[in-house]
């Protein structure tokens, strides 16, 4: 690896706490191999921090292998940086060049506050989901996997859709900080599947309601969400979910 | 070394014949009224597969259930990046598939160190797993008709795994955690995100509450109930590097093993065969490959040593496909551990590839020539791209490039038939228990286990503690002595670690443990090794307490004080670990003893006398921990030596 190492300046956002005012600070990385994770050259980082005697930086991460969605940062104005379909764990350094200067900052949303440095609180997803984002099935009820068929390419519809790893991203690249893509990727996967009929229109309307009492913006179909969607995500899950909602607060006799 | 108890360690695996043991056991055990529940409050530590839907499924009966992770969220535990699938004998390829056969593959994939009972049980539930995530909306792969596909996995003749592309852990997870956030918005289920738990409390020698920082404000807290369930996970990152997540930790078994609670069989680690090889010294983690890859993936090296030819310039008789050759039955799909070994014998005697030498192939070439780039992409499209990711290598054009790393524990709490530890009113679920896998643990079998003991254990076992001490139960208020007492420990516990202020960074000491483990406790292990293991790990115990540096304070996020608490436990722990492997004087499974190997260097297990599970007892910190032996008998998967040829 010698001589293949960069020289980067980083300015990163620190906050010591949610109500404390935040700034960026400026960092200089020498020799960071380009082979290295953006989260390992991180982790590089914090160790010299240590022995310099300087608190590290604190972000959030757990798998490191682009699936729990725990891992954010927005990488010069980019949510989860350049790569497209990469969360800020997978990307790597090779990615970037000796003597850039590469900004770090949280994910920036009136509903996702700063905790500390880098961490902000997500919270909100979760109760997104707590109010219409399942199929109401206790343990036990279920008949037989194969009593019911689904249309292969609804499942992969499904699918496609259920990937999503509820990061944020979508809502820290919105202009106006909406989670339609996040809120409308459930809503989809449990609208084309035979086992999220019975629900549809309750959990629409629950989980739009929802979305908009926790303080996220609303959607202008600006489409830089599905861009910087680390799991694919696809906008046309948004209009299965405007579908599905004025279905719902139309057609349904639910009264909802 | 240890001392030994002087009564056996009872299972309580209920009488009468396999297939009808938890059948009737579940009509044996007491049942606690539906007005009565709403009385018992139950802890859950931990939300992946099993911990999400233990509080689930406690949750939708009617208990009041607080549920505990140190994620942000539930949905991110770590079962989520389980990728390749979940086995049940559901047979609907109609390829002779049964809940006896995998039954008995767990039995012999494990290596005769697993309790019969448990594992039957775990087949019979299989399927019941599969309705029931199906049920929940989770979109498995189907075939063109509508219904359910299958795959292989390895230790298997039969195409029994499930799947949903190479994310099912990911779907199971989020179907269990969709059950879960469905209590919480119902009122059953009181999320707790951030929280770490850091004590056992127990009181009258009964599990009765949790010690738990919360990780924001830094602020410990209390919380008591009338049963505890830990489903914290495995304890992989011991070994610093591990396909683990960067959180996964043993603390939460640790301390609760501190409390009373025996460890069993510690030593039985899982080293996957597929993983990426490291690639520098700032690694911080290690990515699988799906064990799925070995469908169409075929594992070679070259047959000459020091070969540096790229590979696609070697031509085909001069590669040695071996585990084809050596293993004709099974091919590249037999079990882990064992192709685990085979991939570092052949790195060892110097036919690895790569810059380091420490890698094999697993090359797709022939599946693509055969069915096409577009349908290999179906099946691992996540899996290559993640790969392109890591390496900047292509594998629909290169061979992908791999080599074996810890994956996976199957040692973890001693539990009881009813997943009860030995500390009475803690519960143990998945990863964190040791009951079903025995020494290793088959491909697309923890998913299975964790959601098993979590959707369809749990709810019936733990009523009939409830029930049966409904009496003794009585409310444990905050101002409690044990409540005290666990409380003042665990605060005091971070005020000495904040006050060391050495010179040593957590992370640094922690990559110093996993050098120690991976070396001489990891794929191969032998006497001298594991007793100089130990001396070193003692030694580094000792560097910690006296010069770890952890900056800042205990009052708000600390991520560095954090990790600190875990590689402290890390650190106790590992020497346990080095224990139960010097101990186990055979070979089985994950643990592999070079004095113990036949002339083709397969593991050689010793029945007469060590057809046990080893239930440590805590004494205290470099005491010598006592041995409990729960004897193992097979019945009816009678002992054999294990083979895949």
């Amino acid at each position: 690896m010698a001589g293949r190492g960069m020289n980067l300046t980083l300015k990163i956002w620190r906050q010591t706490s949610p109500s404390a005012k935040g700034e960026f600070q400026t960092y200089r990385l020498s020799n960071v191999s380009p082979d290295m994770s953006f989260l390992e050259m991180l982790d590089v980082l914090n160790e010299q921090l240590i022995q310099q005697g300087e608190e590290p930086v604190a972000f959030d991460h757990d798998c490191r292998e682009g699936i729990c969605g725990m891992c954010s940062l927005m990488i010069n104005g980019q949510a989860h940086g350049p790569d497209r379909e990469t969360t800020t764990c997978q990307l790597h350094m090779r990615r970037f060049k000796d003597g850039d200067t590469i900004v770090i900052e949280p994910w920036r949303a009136r509903a996702f506050p700063v905790l500390r440095d880098l961490v902000v609180d997500r919270s909100a997803f979760d109760r997104i989901i707590s109010v219409g984002g399942f199929v109401s099935i206790n343990a036990g009820n279920a008949q037989d996997a194969n009593c019911l068929p689904v249309p292969k390419q609804n499942q992969e519809k499904a699918m496609d859709a259920a990937a999503c790893i509820g990061c944020g991203a979508c809502v820290a690249s919105c202009k106006n900080a909406s989670a339609s893509l996040f809120v409308s990727a459930k809503v989809s996967q449990l609208a084309l599947l035979p086992q999220g009929q019975p629900e549809a229109a309750r959990r629409v309307v629950k989980m739009v309601a929802q979305m908009d009492k926790e303080g996220f913006g609303s959607c202008t179909n600006t489409y830089e969400c599905e861009a910087a969607c680390p799991a694919g995500i696809s906008v046309s899950n948004i209009a299965r979910m405007n579908r599905e909602y004025l279905k719902a607060t139309f057609l349904s006799e639910e009264g909802v | 070394m240890f001392k030994v108890a002087d009564t056996p360690l009872d299972g309580k695996v209920p009488g009468g014949p396999i297939a009808q043991k938890w059948d009737k056991h579940k009509d044996n055990l007491k049942l606690v009224s539906p007005t009565n529940k709403r009385k018992y409050d139950v802890i859950v530590v931990g939300t992946g597969l099993a911990g999400g839907a233990a509080a689930a499924s406690l949750g939708e009966l009617g208990y009041n259930v607080k549920a505990f992770c140190f994620q942000d969220s539930p949905r991110r535990a770590h079962s989520i990046a389980a990728q390749g699938g979940i086995n049940a004998a559901k047979n609907y390829p109609n390829d002779g598939d049964s809940i006896w056969r995998l039954f008995a593959d767990t039995v012999k994939g494990g290596d005769w160190r697993a309790r019969e009972g448990n594992v039957y049980r775990l087949a019979q539930l299989s399927a019941n797993i599969i309705d029931q995530c199906v049920a929940q909306g989770v979109p498995f792969a189907r075939e063109y008709g509508g219904l359910l596909g299958n795959r292989t996995f390895g230790g298997s003749l039969v195409s029994r795994t499930f799947y949903a592309k190479g994310q099912t852990g990911q779907q199971l997870l989020l179907g269990a955690y969709s059950s879960l956030m469905r209590q919480v918005g119902l009122g059953k289920v009181k999320m707790f995100p951030r929280r770490e738990m850091v004590d056992l409390i127990v009181v009258d020698g009964v599990a009765r509450g949790i010690v738990v920082r919360d990780m924001v404000t830094g602020k410990f807290e209390t919380h008591t109930a009338h049963a505890v369930v830990l489903a914290t996970g495995g304890y992989g990152n011991v070994f610093y590097l591990s396909t683990n997540a960067k959180g996964c930790n043993v603390t939460a078994a640790w301390r609760a093993h501190r409390r009373g609670a025996f460890f069993g069989n510690p030593c039985y680690t899982q080293i996957h065969p597929t993983c990426i090889p490291v690639s520098g010294d700032y690694q911080s983690k290690l990515t699988l490959m799906s064990e799925s890859l070995r469908n169409d993936g075929r594992v070679w090296v070259p047959k000459k040593n020091g070969d540096h030819r790229s590979p696609e310039q070697i031509p085909e008789d001069e590669r040695d496909y071996y585990l084809e050759r050596r293993y004709p039955t099974y091919g590249n799909m037999v079990a882990r551990d064992v192709a685990s070994r085979a991939a570092k014998l052949e790195c060892d005697q110097g036919r690895g590839v790569g810059e380091s030498g420490l890698s094999v192939y697993l090359d797709f070439q022939k599946a693509i020539e055969r069915d096409g780039e577009p349908a290999i992409r179906a099946r691992y499209g996540n899996l290559f791209h993640m790969y392109e990711k890591i390496t900047a290598e292509n594998p629909y054009k290169v061979p992908m490039r791999i080599y074996p790393a810890v994956h996976y524990t199957m040692g973890g709490l001693w539990v009881d038939y009813n997943l009860q530890s030995s500390v009475p009113g803690l519960f143990v679920l998945g990863e964190a228990n040791f009951s079903d896998h025995g020494a290793n643990r088959l491909g697309a079998s923890a998913l299975m286990q964790g959601l098993a003991d979590g959707y369809f254990i749990i709810p019936y076992t733990i009523g009939d503690h409830l029930a049966k001490n409904s009496s003794k139960l009585t409310k444990i208020g905050d101002d409690h002595p044990a409540v005290k007492q666990a409380l003042a420990d665990a605060e005091g516990r971070v005020r000495s670690i904040l006050k060391i202020n050495g010179s040593q960074s957590v992370d640094s000491i922690h990559r110093q443990l996993g050098t120690i483990m991976w070396d001489k406790c990891g794929m191969a292990r032998n006497a001298a090794g594991l007793k100089q293991a130990q001396q070193e790990i003692r030694a580094l115990r000792d560097v910690f307490w006296k010069d770890v540096r952890v900056l800042g304070s205990g009052d708000v996020l600390n991520q560095n004080l954090e990790q600190a608490g875990r590689v402290a436990d890390f650190l106790e722990f590992a020497e346990l670990m080095v224990i139960d492997a010097l101990h186990r004087e055979e070979s089985c499974g994950g643990h592999f003893r070079e004095e113990h190997q036949t002339d083709d260097n397969e593991a050689k297990r010793d029945d007469d006398k060590f057809s046990y599970a080893a239930a440590w007892q805590f004494t205290n910190v470099g005491d010598e921990p006592i041995l409990n032996k729960e004897p193992l008998s097979f019945e009816n998967v009678p002992f054999m030596t294990r083979s895949y040829k």
